[in-house]
């Protein structure tokens, strides 16, 4: 535990100084740089490629979380259970297209820019949160429902006070799930010009500079087990404090 | 008694069809203009047969929903042939007629209605696979046929036919080769970490490390290490080994497929009930009968479950590849996004897409038949 403690701490440092002070790092990267090319990229800020690769992932993550568990909330009603089998076609179905190929088809329908990075950002999260969400909110103990049902709470009481609260664990997976791709798919964004870090990588592939490949790789990779980790954690925290008050309630 | 869904279908197309049904440009760069159902020529039995569809739909019997799905599908279908090849007779010689908002919506809300219909009548593997086969079948004889061939998106095929066959092969290599490696490894890696729980805590979490770093940014670390390999380990640019192309995005895709493999395997053995395995030692079988005899087949459909998701994802992820110059259908895409022509983005997503479709469904079946029907029918 200490140990993984030490390794996060040094990890987010590592990537703070990569993002903020790109020049410490020039010896690294500089055997991969073509002879006399550049080494560390300078076309943009990292900071600022930074900060709008996350913004988007977050905005796109928030929409879908919104919209995917007022779906899931109405789906598990008594008055939206004829809709249940068609919405699980449709994440069955959703999720076997490619990211990729979403982010493609919303370029003809959006053209270029964030605009269709953020629709297929938030199209492509809806589903993995949808799932998990109608799955906790399905499968919740009977028992509990009744002794809710039994103590006079109204239907909203129980889905705001019982029901959300016991599936957040498992709804926390889902926006995990989905926030882990939306960062992926963000990063292949920058070819339909969305500014985000894959835009270090896109540069580095087209002008044949392994530093700069290296180097976006480097930052996207690490964001992207942190805010895993960091998600992990939450999750391993929430799950604990439910299982804290049950024991005591 | 109506289906809800039904209606909700039967609202959604019919707003569709006030949508524009196909787009027509006066060559492959420039936008087009919109063309509504109404005005293409010989549209009525076309139109009859998709409002026809719509409208049974709404009937809460599946096999009636059925039918109106495949009555809507095969009007649709009738709407863009006639129509494109009317449209082009009395246009320039470099126009282009492609699928417009109008005709995607149709297909999406008539699909979903055949699905649907389809989860209400829940046919038995067999079946579902005799319905795939006829499916890809019809649709094989139709791209076959010319009958679709006014379109931009075949003229972009036509003119790119031994490429695209290419690009298909390398795709199908990358996503295939990348499962068997993947199963090659993670199968001894799995039933390793199923005998020592320290390997297991210590392969898992690595594993679902190396599963959420960006493919992206996989690709590309990819490139070096393996430019570095070519050069540095005698013998390995003979096999083909290079920092750019093939190599690194095959590398990329195995190590993206090991938790999956891995993760369910252990899953899929550790379901074994206790009562089962209780047996199995009580008959004198060794740990490694026990293995393959009981534990391996019980385990089956999770482990199944672990190749379809791994085999999905790759084809997903082989897309990437066009980047890196590894080929697959990404070419087509990114090519796409670089000269803004829509025909070839979709001429390298719709094979993906229905690739994947394709083999999520097989994958499936493969599943339900690996299960014990006493489980299945339960």
């Amino acid at each position: 535990m200490k140990i993984g403690a030490l390794i996060r701490l040094a990890l987010i440092a590592l990537l703070l100084a990569l993002v903020l002070r790109p020049e410490w790092f020039t010896w690294a990267f500089a055997p991969f740089a073509p002879p006399g090319g550049p080494v560390i990229y300078t076309r943009a800020s990292l900071l600022s490629l930074a900060l709008s690769h996350l913004g988007l992932v977050a905005l796109a993550s928030t929409a879908s979380t919104l919209i995917a568990v007022t779906l899931a909330v109405l789906v598990t009603r008594p008055a939206g259970a004829a809709f249940r089998p068609l919405s699980r076609t449709i994440t069955n179905i959703g999720q076997t297209f490619p990211p990729v190929a979403v982010l493609a088809l919303a370029v003809p329908a959006l053209g270029f820019g964030a605009g269709p990075t953020l629709v297929a950002l938030f199209l492509y999260g809806l589903l993995p949160i949808f799932e998990n969400a109608m799955t906790g909110l399905s499968t919740l103990p009977p028992a509990t429902m009744e002794a809710a049902r039994g103590i006079g709470l109204s239907r909203w009481q129980r889905l705001v006070r019982v029901e959300l609260p016991l599936a957040m664990p498992v709804i926390l997976t889902g926006i995990r799930l989905s926030v882990v791709i939306s960062l992926g798919t963000a990063t292949i964004g920058s070819t339909v010009a969305a500014r985000t870090l894959g835009e270090i990588i896109i540069a580095g592939l087209l002008t044949n500079n392994t530093a700069f490949v290296l180097q976006g790789g480097l930052i996207v990779g690490l964001f992207a087990v942190l805010i895993y980790d960091a998600l992990v954690q939450l999750e391993t925290y929430l799950s604990w404090r439910l299982g804290a008050r049950r024991a005591r309630g | 008694m109506l289906s809800r869904p039904g209606l909700l279908f039967a609202a959604l197309g019919a707003a569709a069809i006030f949508l524009p049904f196909l787009t027509l440009a006066a060559n492959r760069i420039v936008a087009g203009q919109g063309v509504p159902i109404w005005s293409l020529a010989q549209a009525a039995p076309g139109l009859v047969a998709l409002v026809l569809g719509l409208a049974l739909g709404v009937i809460s019997r599946p096999a009636l929903r059925l039918l109106g799905a495949a009555l809507g599908l095969a009007g649709l279908l009738w709407l863009l042939v006639q129509g494109s090849n009317a449209l082009l007779s009395d246009a320039g010689e470099f126009a282009r007629v492609s699928p417009a908002a109008g005709f995607w919506c149709l297909l999406v809300v008539l699909s979903l209605l055949m699905a649907d219909a389809l989860g209400a009548l829940s046919p038995g593997p067999w079946a579902r696979a005799a319905l795939l086969a006829l499916t890809v079948g019809l649709v094989a004889l139709l791209l076959r046929s010319g009958a679709l061939s006014d379109l931009s998106i075949m003229q972009e095929y036509a003119s790119r036919k031994s490429g695209f066959q290419t690009a298909a092969l390398r795709h199908l290599g990358l996503a295939f080769g990348s499962l068997a490696a993947a199963a090659l490894i993670g199968l001894p890696l799995g039933i390793a970490c199923h005998s020592s729980a320290r390997l297991r805590e210590a392969t898992l979490p690595v594993l679902s490390f190396l599963q959420t770093i960006p493919s992206l940014a996989m690709f590309g670390i990819m490139i070096p290490i393996l430019g570095w390999i070519a050069t540095a380990v005698p013998g390995a640019k003979a096999i083909g080994i290079a920092g750019i192309g093939f190599a690194p995005a095959f590398f990329a895709l195995v190590l993206y497929s090991l938790l999956p493999v891995v993760a369910n395997l252990l899953a899929g053995l550790q379901s074994t009930p206790p009562e089962a395995r209780e047996a199995a030692r009580g008959m004198g079988m060794t740990g490694f009968q026990r293995l393959i005899k009981v534990e391996f087949p019980l385990g089956l459909p999770v482990i199944l479950a672990g190749l379809r998701i791994v085999l999905v994802q790759n084809i997903g992820l082989a897309v990437i590849a066009g980047l890196i110059g590894g080929g697959g259908f990404g070419t087509f895409v990114f090519q796409g996004l670089n000269q803004t022509a829509t025909d070839l983005i979709l001429l390298g997503t719709l094979p993906t897409v229905a690739l994947a479709l394709i083999s999520a469904i097989t994958m499936d079946i493969l599943v339900e038949l690996a299960t014990p029907t006493a489980e299945r029918t339960r």
